[in-house]
C-alpha cells in the first residue's frame, strides 16, 4: 500500500502544474499584486505637468473618488493604452489624473501634444520617489483612489476596454454604493 | 488588439532592462565604511527586484532598482535597522519584495515541509535498520552467490 | 540543404523510434525472438535519421539560410561560425533536438556495449528508450519544429542572446543533457527489471556504469553552467537557486543517491526497491526540469520561451512516463525485503542516512521551487522563496553527510565492524580540522563561515586521504585503489574542496562598486587596482568600450584587465567582465557607465572584487565528476558479464 504513495504524489503535482498552465493563460505571472488596497493612498505633493509652480496634493483632491493613470513618454505599453482612454475616459465616470513618471517634462508635453490628452489634470514625478510610495514597478499602472483618499483598485498593466468593464466600472459602482 | 499581445507588450516594456546588460547595477554610493558597505550589499541582496523579477535588487539594471537602492541607502543613513527598511518595502511592494519568505501562516508548509518529511524518512530509515539488524546473519558469513568476492581487503 | 530533409528525417525517426519503443517490449512480453531483434537495428535508424536532422539544421546554421525561422531568430550575418553552431541548441526548438540526440547517442552506445546482456532484457531497455524517444520527437514534429519555414526569407536575423555568446554556452548545454538524458538509462534498467520480475538478480551491477557515467556528466555540466553564470551574468555570483538551475540540481541530488544505493543493491542485494524508484525518481526529475523550463508555469531568467500548448505536451508526456513507472513500481516492486542484513555501526546504514538527507534536500528544492505556483494555486498570495531560503535549509541538510563522510570507507558491509578504526579517523581528522579551523580564524579576523568552510574541508579531505595512506600501506602495488574505490575517494575529496571553495568565498569575498578617474587607484583584499582609462573595442559582431586596469600587489604588476561594455548587432548591450583567475583567487573587474555621459575620457563608475578560493567551488564539482567516471570504469563491471549472463540462462531455464 505505501509504495502507492510515490504515485499518487505525483498525481498531486500533475495537478499542480495542471493548474499552473491554466493560471497563465488568465493572468500575467509578472503581477504583483499591491498590498495597498484598502489602505490610505500616500501622502503626495506633485507639480502640475503644464504648471510646475503650483502643487497637488492628496488632501486637495479629497472628496470625490479619482483615477491616477501612471503614463510616460518611454513606455511603449502606455501608447497602446492611450487610445482606449481617450475614447473610454470621459465614460468611464470618475475624474482621470495623468501620473508623468520618470519622464522629461517636454518630452510628456509633447507626447500628450501627439497623441492626445484624456486626463483632466496632469501631475509629474519626475524622480519617482514618490512613486514608490504607491508600489509603482513599472508603465502603465490605474489606481481608483476614494472620495476618503483610500486606494481601493489598482490595475497592473494598460486598460483594456474588458478590464474597464470588468473590473474597473464595477469597482467606481460599489463606491457608489457607499457614499450616497 | 488582443489581451495576449498587450500583455506581451508589456512585459517587453519590463523585460527589456533585464536582457540588456548595461551595468547600470553598479553604482557607486558614499558610504562612509567598509561595513557599512557590506550591510547594504547583504542587504540588497535579500531584495528581489519588481521589475527584472529574477534578479535582485544589487544585481539589477532596471531604474527602478537604482532608485531602491538609492532609498534603502537613505533610510540606512536615517537610522533604521534591516528589519524596519525590509518592512518600508513590504509595505509598498508586499512579501514578494523579499527573497526570505516570512515565516507565518502561509508559509508553515514551505518552512516546515521539509522538517516533516525529513522526520518521516528517519522514521523509515530507523525501522529499516532495526529490522535488517535483528536479523543478524553469523558473522563472516561469505556464501558463494556473493556477488562480489572480497579479494580487493577491507570489505570492498 | 532544403530545411524540409531534416524535418523528413524526424519523421522516419519517429517511426523507427515507434518501432524500437513497442516491437521489442512486445517480443519480449510474449517470448517472440524476432520481434525482441528489432531493438538494436531500430535503434541504430533511429540515431541515423536523428543525426541528419541535426546536421541539416546546423547546416542551415552555418550558411545563414534565414529561410528557416528558428536560424532567422537565432543568428545574423555577423555571428562568428562558432556561436552559429552554438545557436543550434540556443533555444527551445534546437534545444529539444539536441536532447534527443543526446539520448540516441546514449541508446546507441548502450546497444552496441551491451552484447554480453541477456537479450530480453536488452529488449526492454531498449524498448523504453524508443518509447522515451517517440515522445520527444512528436513533441518537436508537433509544437516545436526548428525547421519551419519562415517566407518571405528576410535578408539578415535576428541575434543570438549576447548572454548565450560565450564558450561556455557551446559547453555547458551539451555537457548537462548527457547527464540529465543519461539517468533515461538508469530509469530504462529499472523499468526492464521490473517489467522481467527481476530475472536478472545481476541487473543493478549493469546499471551502475551508466548511472555513474550519467552522474558524472551531470556534475561537470552544472559546474559549466556555474562558471558561465560567473563569467557573464552573474555579477560575481555562481549560484542563485533560480529555478532552472534548482532544475539541473534535483536530479544531480537525487542521482548522487542513487549511485550510493545502487552500491548497496549490487553488493549485498538490500534495497533494491529503494534503488529501483530512486531511478525513477532521477529521470522523473529530468522531465521535471525539462517540463519547468519550457511551460512558462516558473519565471527564470533561464527559461525558454513559453507556450500553453507545449506545456500541455510535456505535462502529458511527464505524466504518462512518470505515472506509468510509478505505478508499475507499487505493483511489481519487490516486495519482501531481500539482501544480506546489516547492523546499526554498517556502510549500508551510513550509506542509508545520507541518501536521507539527498532525498530531503531534493525534496526540499521542489518544493521552494514550486512554491510560488502552490501559493498561487492555494490562493496563499504571491510568496516568493529564494536564496535565503535554499541556502539555508540546504546547509543544515548536507551537516550529517559531511560528518559522515570521512568513515564511509572504514565501515563495512553487514554486520559491525570494529569501532577503534572509526575513532582513529575520527580523531585524527577532527584534530587536523580543528586546528586548521584556529588557523583560518586568525588570519580571517574569526569569520564564522571561513572557520566552519576550513573546519568542515579538512575532516573531508583529511579523512579522505587518511584511507588513501592505509591502502597504499597495506595493499601491494597493483591492487591498492580499484578504479571503484579510486572513483570513490576523488568524489570525496571533491566535496572536501568544494565546501572550501564555497564558504570561503562567502566569506572573505570583497566587492566594492567605485567612481575611478583614469590614474587613481583602489585597493581591494591587498591587491591595488588602477584605472587607465577606456578605449574605443570592437569585435566580429560588435563595438563597444574597453577599459585598462591594471593590478599592482606590492608595487609588482600583477595583471591588466580589460573590462568591456559591448553593443551587439542588434542593439543588445552586455557587460563583458574582466577575470584575472587564480588558484587561491579571482579577481574581477566590470565596467559600468561613465560618470559623466557626455566625457568617457573622465571617471567611471566600475565594480571590483577579490573573490579568494572561488575556482575551488568547481575544482570540487570536477572532481566529483572525476570520481564518477572512474568508478564506472571499473574491470569488475566488464568482467563478470560471462559469467552471469551463464547463470542468469540457467535461472531462466529452470524457471521455464
Amino acid at each position: 500500500m505505501s509504495r502507492l504513495v510515490p504515485f499518487f504524489g505525483f498525481l498531486l503535482l500533475v495537478a499542480l502544474f495542471g493548474f499552473g498552465i491554466w493560471w497563465n493563460t488568465r493572468h500575467d505571472q509578472r503581477e504583483v499584486p499591491s498590498p495597498l488596497i484598502n489602505k490610505p493612498a500616500p501622502a503626495y505633493a506633485l507639480p502640475k505637468l503644464d504648471d510646475p509652480a503650483q502643487t497637488v496634493t492628496r488632501e486637495a483632491m479629497l472628496g470625490k473618488p479619482y483615477l491616477i493613470n501612471v503614463f510616460a513618454s518611454w513606455c511603449v505599453a502606455c501608447g497602446e493604452e492611450h487610445p482606449v482612454l481617450m475614447s473610454e475616459g470621459q465614460r468611464i465616470g470618475v475624474p482621470l489624473v495623468g501620473y508623468n513618471y520618470k519622464d522629461e517634462p517636454d518630452e510628456a508635453k509633447a507626447w500628450l501634444e501627439r497623441h492626445g490628452n484624456p486626463y483632466g489634470l496632469v501631475i509629474a514625478d519626475r524622480e519617482g520617489r514618490t512613486a514608490i510610495d504607491f508600489g509603482v514597478y513599472g508603465a502603465p499602472e490605474t489606481f481608483l483612489v476614494d472620495a476618503k483618499g483610500v486606494i481601493r483598485y489598482k490595475r497592473i498593466g494598460p486598460l483594456t476596454p474588458a478590464v474597464i468593464e470588468r473590473e474597473l466600472k464595477p469597482a467606481i459602482a460599489a463606491l457608489r454604493k457607499e457614499a450616497p | 488588439m488582443n489581451a495576449v499581445f498587450r500583455r506581451v507588450l508589456f512585459a517587453l516594456a519590463l523585460a527589456l532592462c533585464c536582457g540588456a546588460l548595461n551595468a547600470q547595477a553598479i553604482d557607486p554610493l558614499p558610504f562612509k565604511d567598509h561595513a557599512e558597505e557590506t550591510r547594504f550589499q547583504q542587504l540588497t541582496r535579500e531584495l528581489r527586484c519588481l521589475v527584472c523579477q529574477n534578479e535582485n535588487l544589487a544585481d539589477s539594471n532596471a531604474d527602478l532598482a537604482r532608485d531602491l537602492r538609492h532609498q534603502v541607502f537613505d533610510l540606512m543613513r536615517q537610522g533604521k535597522s534591516d528589519a524596519q527598511i525590509k518592512q518600508y518595502l513590504v509595505d509598498r511592494y508586499s512579501d514578494f519584495v523579499l527573497y526570505d519568505p516570512p515565516v507565518q501562516g502561509s508559509t508553515l508548509l514551505l518552512w516546515f515541509g521539509p522538517l516533516a518529511i525529513l522526520l518521516a524518512g528517519a522514521a523509515v530509515v530507523v525501522v529499516t535498520v532495526r529490522r535488517r539488524s535483528r536479523a543478524q546473519a553469523p558473522a563472516s558469513n561469505r556464501n558463494a552467490n556473493d556477488s562480489s568476492p572480497n579479494d580487493e581487503g577491507d570489505d570492498w | 540543404m532544403t530545411p524540409e530533409l531534416g524535418q523528413l528525417a524526424l519523421i522516419l525517426a519517429l517511426l523507427l523510434a515507434l518501432a524500437q519503443g513497442v516491437l521489442p517490449l512486445l517480443g519480449a512480453w510474449r517470448g517472440n525472438g524476432a520481434l525482441m531483434a528489432v531493438a538494436r537495428p531500430a535503434a541504430a535508424g533511429q540515431a541515423v535519421f536523428v543525426a541528419l536532422a541535426f546536421g541539416v539544421l546546423s547546416w542551415a546554421f552555418l550558411h545563414f539560410d534565414f529561410s528557416v525561422r528558428y536560424v532567422a531568430d537565432n543568428s545574423n550575418l555577423a555571428l562568428p561560425w562558432y556561436y552559429r553552431l552554438a545557436a543550434v541548441w540556443g533555444a527551445h526548438e534546437g534545444s529539444l533536438l539536441l536532447w534527443i540526440f543526446i539520448l540516441n547517442l546514449w541508446t546507441v552506445a548502450l546497444a552496441a556495449l551491451s552484447h554480453k546482456l541477456p537479450d530480453v532484457f536488452v529488449a526492454r531497455v531498449l524498448g523504453v528508450l524508443g518509447l522515451i524517444a517517440v515522445g520527444f520527437i512528436a513533441f518537436i514534429l508537433f509544437t516545436s519544429n526548428p525547421f519551419e519555414r519562415l517566407l518571405p526569407m528576410p535578408p539578415d536575423g535576428g541575434d543570438l542572446n549576447p548572454v548565450l555568446q560565450d564558450p561556455g554556452m557551446t559547453f555547458h548545454p551539451p555537457v548537462l543533457y548527457m547527464g540529465y538524458v543519461g539517468f533515461s538509462v538508469a530509469f530504462a534498467f529499472s523499468i526492464a527489471a521490473l517489467l522481467g520480475g527481476e530475472l536478472e538478480q545481476a541487473w543493478v551491477r549493469w546499471a551502475r556504469p551508466w548511472t555513474n557515467v550519467a552522474w558524472g556528466f551531470l556534475s561537470a555540466g552544472i559546474v559549466a553552467g556555474s562558471w558561465w553564470a560567473y563569467a557573464e551574468l552573474g555579477w560575481g555570483g555562481w549560484w542563485f537557486w533560480d529555478p532552472v538551475e534548482n532544475a539541473s540540481f534535483m536530479p544531480w541530488l537525487v542521482g548522487a543517491a542513487l549511485i550510493h544505493a545502487q552500491a548497496v543493491t549490487e553488493k549485498r542485494g538490500a534495497l533494491r526497491a529503494w534503488t529501483i524508484l530512486l531511478s525513477i525518481f532521477a529521470f522523473s526529475l529530468s522531465l521535471l526540469g525539462t517540463f519547468l523550463v519550457r511551460s512558462g508555469v516558473l519565471t527564470s531568467v533561464h527559461a525558454f520561451a513559453s507556450d500553453p500548448k507545449r506545456g500541455l505536451f510535456i505535462l502529458c508526456f511527464l505524466a504518462v512516463v512518470v505515472g506509468g513507472s510509478l505505478l508499475l513500481y507499487a505493483l511489481r516492486a519487490p516486495k519482501v525485503a531481500g539482501g544480506k542484513p546489516f547492523g546499526v555501526v554498517s556502510r549500508e546504514t551510513a550509506i542509508l542516512i545520507g541518501n536521507l538527507m539527498l532525498t530531503v534536500a531534493a525534496a526540499m528544492v521542489l518544493l521552494g521551487t514550486l512554491f510560488p505556483l502552490l501559493g498561487d494555486a492555494l490562493n496563499l498570495g504571491k510568496i516568493s522563496v529564494g536564496p535565503p531560503y535554499f541556502g539555508f535549509l540546504f546547509t543544515l541538510l548536507m551537516i550529517p553527510i559531511v560528518l559522515l563522510l570521512p568513515f564511509g570507507p572504514y565501515l563495512r558491509w553487514g554486520e559491525k565492524g570494529g569501532l577503534p578504526p572509526l575513532k582513529n579517523v575520527a580523531v585524527r581528522a577532527g584534530i587536523a580540522a580543528l586546528a586548521c579551523a584556529i588557523a583560518a580564524a586568525f588570519t580571517t579576523g574569526w569569520a564564522l563561515k571561513a572557520i566552519a568552510g576550513t573546519a568542515a574541508a579538512v575532516w573531508c579531505c583529511v579523512g579522505t586521504l587518511l584511507y588513501v595512506l592505509k591502502r597504499w600501506r597495506e595493499m601491494p602495488a597493483g591492487r591498492r585503489y580499484p578504479a571503484e574505490m579510486a572513483g570513490m575517494l576523488l568524489a570525496h575529496f571533491g566535496v572536501g574542496v568544494f565546501l572550501a571553495g564555497v564558504l570561503l568565498t562567502e566569506a572573505l569575498s570583497v566587492e566594492r562598486d567605485v567612481r575611478m578617474a583614469p590614474g587613481q587607484v583602489q585597493t581591494i583584499g591587498g591587491y591595488d587596482f588602477r584605472f587607465d582609462g577606456v578605449h574605443v573595442a570592437d569585435g566580429p559582431n560588435w563595438q563597444g568600450d574597453q577599459g585598462t586596469v591594471t593590478v599592482m600587489r606590492n608595487g609588482r604588476e600583477i595583471a591588466v584587465m580589460h573590462p568591456q561594455k559591448r553593443t551587439y548587432t542588434r542593439g543588445q548591450v552586455q557587460t563583458e567582465s574582466a577575470i584575472d583567475a587564480g588558484v587561491t583567487r579571482d579577481l574581477y573587474v566590470a565596467l559600468g557607465e561613465p560618470m559623466d555621459r557626455n566625457d568617457p575620457e573622465g571617471a567611471w563608475a566600475l565594480r571590483l572584487y577579490h573573490k579568494p578560493f572561488v575556482r575551488w567551488i568547481w575544482a570540487g564539482g570536477l572532481l566529483m565528476m572525476l570520481g564518477g567516471f572512474f568508478s564506472a570504469a571499473d574491470k569488475r563491471f566488464r568482467l563478470r558479464r560471462e559469467a552471469e549472463q551463464k547463470v542468469a540462462a540457467a535461472a531462466q531455464e529452470s524457471h521455464a
